[in-house]
């Protein structure tokens, strides 16, 4: 996505204080505008408060920029706690001067008006923090608080205005926060004075999934993504899940790894699937796209390979139980720590969800192997699109790390064995269908390569069978009784 | 911190309100304040007040004692409960009230 830009050009780039936060930054191409205010704003519970602190805490813990938070609704020790849960030690970082948390407190009932005032306290409050930790990030949680608590909103709006030119010519990088109106994007209409950027939270509830999206409504003098990203609230913050976050320049391996069986990979040049390749079994119910799969991590553990095995429908005891009737024992190599399971129903939570669990478990463990046995029921829990995005985005992200994918899909009858899935064919590199196929009144498992991208493969319907001994593939081909077939 | 001891007549007269009117530096509405306030209080409270003047510009460090935003804030500590009348204290009825020297109407 980079382009060469003229020197002209780049002088006049906005620059951009970094949040830390995953995604965001490459969305926003870099972060928020440096020493301007940005509006986050979104209806309550939507992630707001938790958004900027993690952009004070970032700063702090990782660009070396100290930070204030100011806060007109939660005190200090609600705020603490609110955030230790995501791993924010907030103490911590206040004993370490690199974060002040000031907490105002308005009371309307208390406050009686008696003719002409300004909000100079505030601008000198905000300026003691400021100075006494030589904070570079600030946050304004939130703001609006002041439109409930004082009465005379002319001068309220007039103080914003001078409030924000004030945090300009101060040099920092301000957050503030709003909530958002009936039909407008902030009840009091902040968004007029803080014109540099604005970003929009929203939290929705369709057809029983909860999914946070956040989307940049404004970005003056940057280029910015403009659609909606579904972003995640996980035990370390903030996590912005970006589609096109992964330029298509992944390394391609020339490395080639056997499938576990040699008829295939005889199939396959004869010399197996490359490595760090995506690939797609697929077959009616019964087919035995799980034992393949198994076959294939099989054979990787034996290589000393460490496998990532995410089961959508089997709990782990029953895939060991069935495999093992196949004569594939997997327990040793998950007792040697090669193999690793991870089992959940997809309805269990949204698509986002899913990925960053996928992701989280890809960067702790960094497997050779990665299966997803079987990803059509992600159709369950989103639609076409929504699904073909999360397996572009796995997909891009495994090839990142030269991780061999291997995806298990079920087809019905309808559809077709070939017109399955059409959208993520065109995702992967291997393609491989496991068919039943009738004839003179028998029935026959079919196998063969739909394609194997970078290679010459068979394009051999070859029968196979699961017997005690594993998988075995036959060595004839049913060429003689092609004609006589009616393939299913 | 000026203090201004107004009204001490006596040293034996009981002090019941405290007063705290905080400012930032010497501008016209926190001049016309001080001035407001100390006809109100040389007018209702003969010797039973005292007035604290802090200068926010000078100690930035006390606006967050009191949660101090606007300036000029008035600030009656005692007697209790603390009430906070912020302006350029120039509407006397409002002023009273606020001090709860006047019922509300």
């Amino acid at each position: 996505m980079t382009t060469a830009k003229p020197k002209k050009q780049q002088m006049r780039l906005l620059a951009k204080s970094p949040t830390g936060i995953p995604g965001m930054d490459e969305i926003t191409g870099g972060g928020l505008p440096k020493n301007r205010p940005t509006l986050v704003c979104g209806a309550a519970g939507c992630g707001k408060t938790l958004f900027a602190m993690e952009f004070l805490v970032n700063g702090a813990t990782q660009y070396n920029e100290p930070g204030v938070f100011v806060a007109f609704e939660e005190n200090a020790e609600e705020l603490t706690q609110n955030v230790a849960s995501l791993g924010f030690d907030l103490k911590d970082l206040i004993k370490k001067k690199k974060l002040i948390l000031d907490y105002i407190q308005i009371e309307r009932s208390e406050i009686e008006e008696t003719g002409e005032y300004d909000l100079e306290g505030l601008f000198i409050r905000l300026g003691h923090a400021i100075d006494t930790i030589g904070a570079k990030r600030v946050v304004l949680d939130t703001i609006e608080v002041l439109f409930a608590a004082l009465p005379n909103h002319t001068i309220i709006r007039a103080e914003l205005q001078r409030l924000f030119r004030w945090l300009k010519n101060k040099g920092v990088t301000a957050i503030v926060t709003a909530e958002r109106g009936d039909g407008t994007l902030t009840r009091f209409g902040l968004e007029e004075y803080v014109a540099d950027c604005v970003i929009l939270l929203d939290h929705r509830v369709t057809e029983q999934i909860s999914t946070r999206r956040l989307r940049i409504v404004k970005y003056r003098g940057s280029l910015h993504g403009t659609n909606e990203y579904p972003f995640l609230i996980t035990k370390d913050g903030i996590s912005v899940l970006p589609i096109t976050s992964l330029g298509l320049d992944h390394k391609a391996s020339r490395e080639r790894i056997s499938s576990g069986i040699k008829e295939l990979d005889d199939m396959l040049d004869g010399k197996g699937f490359y490595r760090g390749s995506s690939i797609l079994l697929s077959g009616m119910a019964g087919t035995g796209k799980t034992s393949l799969a198994a076959t294939f991590v099989d054979a990787a553990c034996q290589r000393g390979e460490h496998c990532l095995y995410f089961a959508f429908e089997e709990s782990t005891s029953q895939l060991l139980r069935n495999m093992r009737s196949i004569g594939i024992d997997l327990a040793p190599h998950v007792k040697k720590g090669l193999l690793q399971f991870h089992v959940a129903r997809p309805t269990l939570y949204g698509l986002e969800m899913h990925l960053v669990t996928i992701y989280d478990l890809i960067k702790e463990h960094n497997p050779d192997v990665v299966v997803l046995d079987p990803i059509t029921d992600f159709f369950a829990v989103g639609n076409k699109a929504e699904v073909k995005a999360t397996i572009t985005r796995i997909i891009d992200f495994l090839k990142m790390n030269q991780t061999t994918a291997l995806f298990t899909s079920y087809v019905s009858e309808e559809e077709g064995a070939d017109r399955s899935i059409v959208g993520i064919s065109s995702l992967i590199d291997a393609w491989i269908s496991l068919r039943n196929l009738e004839s003179n009144g028998e029935r026959h498992r079919g196998l063969f390569i739909l394609k194997s991208r970078g290679m010459a493969h068979s394009n051999q319907i070859r029968s196979y069978d699961l017997t005690d001994d594993g998988i075995k593939i036959g060595a004839v081909d049913l060429v003689g009784r092609r004609t006589e077939l009616k393939v299913s | 911190m000026e203090k201004i001891r107004q009204g001490a007549r006596s040293r034996h007269t009981k002090k019941t309100w405290e007063l705290r009117l905080y400012v930032a530096g010497q501008t016209p509405k926190s001049l016309a304040a001080f001035a407001n306030l100390k006809k109100i209080c040389e007018e209702h409270l003969a010797g039973q007040y005292d007035i604290e003047i802090i200068d926010l510009l000078k100690e930035p460090q006390l606006a967050s004692g009191d949660q101090i935003l606007a300036i000029p804030t008035l600030v009656r500590k005692l007697p209790q409960p603390i009430r906070k009348i912020i302006g350029d204290l120039s509407n006397t009825e409002r002023v009273l009230v606020g001090l709860n020297l006047r019922e509300q109407k």
